[in-house]
């Protein structure tokens, strides 16, 4: 073991190579997750930052907001039952907002808002004609008392300040009060106006129940008239949500397929180039594993340093990209998990290596058989 | 055909450092059957220096190979002090190695990123792991080899005599019964080569330690207590 390490201290340059490779593997793998992340939380952030044990779509809606309508009798029939402390109504629509200043083609996507219970890191609903605004709007020019012109009736809002992470597919949420987002909805989408009374969804705070519960009690009530949904079932249900993750995964997973190759040739090769050295050592008293953990010690610490490259440079990256610009989240939970995948692929990779470990002969290192 | 050899007890009744009991080696290639070593008999005392002389392929480094522990003869007995080797299995002789044997091989074979002091303590590393005894007996033969102000050295930064000496030290590391030295003089010019047999016999001799000297280098026999050759894995004396 120590064998190995003074190896990488004393002879860099033979892992400078691999880990050069390893590193840019490892800042791809990082940067895509971060993709991910941030493509997940620009898509689902309003759905995340509810505090609820449920959120109730209509039965048919397939958890689509726009398809979805609770009438006030089906609200009712919510709050009133056991194990339900709370219910709160809450719609959305995406539209495009006119910012001041930005040119008259230059629309800011927004979600709108209209909501009772407030979700985490919004504070209870603004005065009608106000809004709270998800800062990453602020790539779109929007500034602090802005009046914003939304939708095609050009319903204004003004913005009296600001919340983060509370995106909804890609649009910067406008978090108002139930008033303001029923007059927008009516002005700009004509076709999906709600009487009062009337929410998208309703949001379910339970007395202590676990939210699986809270949501399979629900939909027992109701008799199948809506389908109750825990926040991550929720996140799952959003168009498009899924086929990202799953799409971006498969990505990751081929990168980390292609680090575990890199790693597995280079320590291939390395093997092969110290076959006499192995034989020579072997002949003193090593044993194969002794060898093998060398080189496993090594791998290990040579995919280490790439990946710590790696995870500082996305990290700077991150602070570098304007807020908005790109959906990148680069977050301590996934540095760590790409770099885990990556010792893992690391350890796999070594594994090729040792069948030919175990064949060096000691007998070579006195000149082999005749 | 089989070489007796004389027994040589040490001093004290000390057992041989190696006895070779109708050893014979075979090695199977496909259909045919090449026998390298055919029942040898060889007994090294206990502080003998013996010079094993022929030409490449006669059987040399078989023979060293299974006194060394590194292969298992085909049939006969091995007996390398006073412990029977020759039904070990791998991990048995990897054990029989660390602690029993040294070997300087014929390009020296160091590690190249270790110092010289480091060289020697590998030995330990991989063996016994004794920690400051092991630094103290590294040290103490850097001195006797007359490398103590090597020893921080590289064996790139050594030269073909002093590598020779740090692989001699490497070999004396485990306190051997036996040292094995293939070709050891093999790299070096005449002059260098004969300082080296020197001493190799000073530190054999002073340790009380026995040695076979590889060979096909005639000149190299003076040095050692008993010549015995072998020619298509037959010994004669």
């Amino acid at each position: 073991m120590r064998l190995a390490l003074r190896e990488l201290v004393r002879r860099p340059s033979r892992f400078v190579t691999a880990t050069m490779i390893l590193t840019l593997i490892a800042a791809l793998l990082m940067f895509l997750g971060g993709l991910l992340d941030g493509l997940i939380r620009t898509s689902t952030g309003a759905i995340r930052a509810q505090q609820a044990d449920a959120i109730v779509y209509s039965a048919t809606s397939q958890g689509s907001f726009l398809r979805s309508r609770i009438e006030p009798a089906t609200r009712e029939a919510i709050t009133r039952l056991d194990g339900v402390a709370d219910t709160g109504g809450l719609g959305v629509v995406l539209l495009g907002a006119r910012v001041p200043g930005n040119g008259p083609r230059e629309l800011a996507n927004v979600a709108v808002w209209g909501y009772e219970l407030a979700p985490a890191g919004v504070p209870a609903p603004p005065a009608p004609g106000e809004a709270w605004a998800d800062e990453i709007l602020q790539a779109d020019g929007v500034e602090l008392g802005d009046r914003l012109l939304v939708g095609p009736a050009r319903t204004p809002l003004t913005v009296v300040g600001w919340v983060a992470n509370t995106s909804f597919n890609g649009q910067g949420g406008l978090w108002t009060d139930v008033s303001t987002w029923r007059a927008v909805l009516g002005a700009n989408r004509p076709d999906a106006v709600l009487a009062d009374g009337v929410f998208q969804a309703i949001v379910v705070r339970g007395t202590g129940a676990s939210a699986a519960d809270v949501a399979t009690a629900i939909d027992g009530a109701l008799g199948g008239a809506v389908a109750a949904f825990t926040v991550p079932e929720a996140i799952d249900a959003i168009p498009g949500v899924t086929e990202q993750r799953t799409t971006f995964n498969q990505i990751l997973g081929v990168t980390v397929v292609i680090a575990l190759v890199v790693i597995s040739l280079f320590f291939a090769l390395l093997t092969v180039e110290r076959t006499a050295l192995y034989g020579v050592l072997k002949a003193i008293g090593a044993r194969s594993r002794t060898i093998f953990a060398g080189l496993v010690v090594q791998a290990l610490v040579v995919t280490l340093v790439a990946a710590v490259v790696a995870g500082a440079a996305v990290i700077v990256l991150d602070v570098l990209i304007p807020p908005g610009s790109i959906p990148l989240s680069i977050s301590a939970a996934r540095i760590a998990t790409s770099t885990v995948l990556l010792l893992v692929a690391a350890v796999v990779g070594c594994a090729f290596s040792l069948r030919r470990v175990l064949r060096v002969d000691p007998a070579s290192a006195l000149g082999g058989s005749p | 055909m089989t070489t007796p050899s004389p027994p040589s007890a040490g001093p004290g009744g000390v057992p041989p450092a190696l006895h070779l009991s109708g050893v014979r080696k075979v090695y199977r290639m496909a259909d045919t059957e090449v026998v390298a070593l055919d029942h040898a008999e060889l007994t090294v005392g206990a502080d003998e220096i013996v010079a094993l002389v022929g030409p490449s392929g006669s059987g040399k480094t078989t023979l060293c190979s299974i006194a060394g522990g590194i292969l298992s003869p085909t049939e006969g007995s091995v007996v390398v002090g006073d412990e029977e080797i020759t039904g070990y299995n791998d991990k048995q002789l990897t054990l029989f190695r660390q602690q029993q044997v040294g070997f300087v091989f014929q390009s020296v074979n160091l590690v190249p990123f270790l110092t010289a002091r480091e060289n020697l303590l590998v030995v330990d590393e991989l063996g016994r792991r004794e920690g400051r005894p092991a630094r103290e007996r590294a040290d103490r033969l850097l001195d006797e080899l007359g490398l103590a102000d090597r020893a921080k050295n590289l064996p790139s930064q050594l030269s073909g005599g002093q590598k020779q000496r740090v692989a001699i030290g490497r070999a004396l590391m485990n306190v051997p019964r036996l040292v094995l030295f293939d070709e050891p003089t093999s790299a070096l010019d005449t002059q260098l080569g004969m300082q080296v047999m020197e001493l190799i016999r000073s530190e054999m001799k002073s340790r009380r330690t026995a040695a076979i000297v590889v060979t096909h280098d005639e000149r190299i026999t003076e040095f050692c207590d008993r010549t015995v050759h072998i020619v298509d894995g037959v010994l004669t004396a």
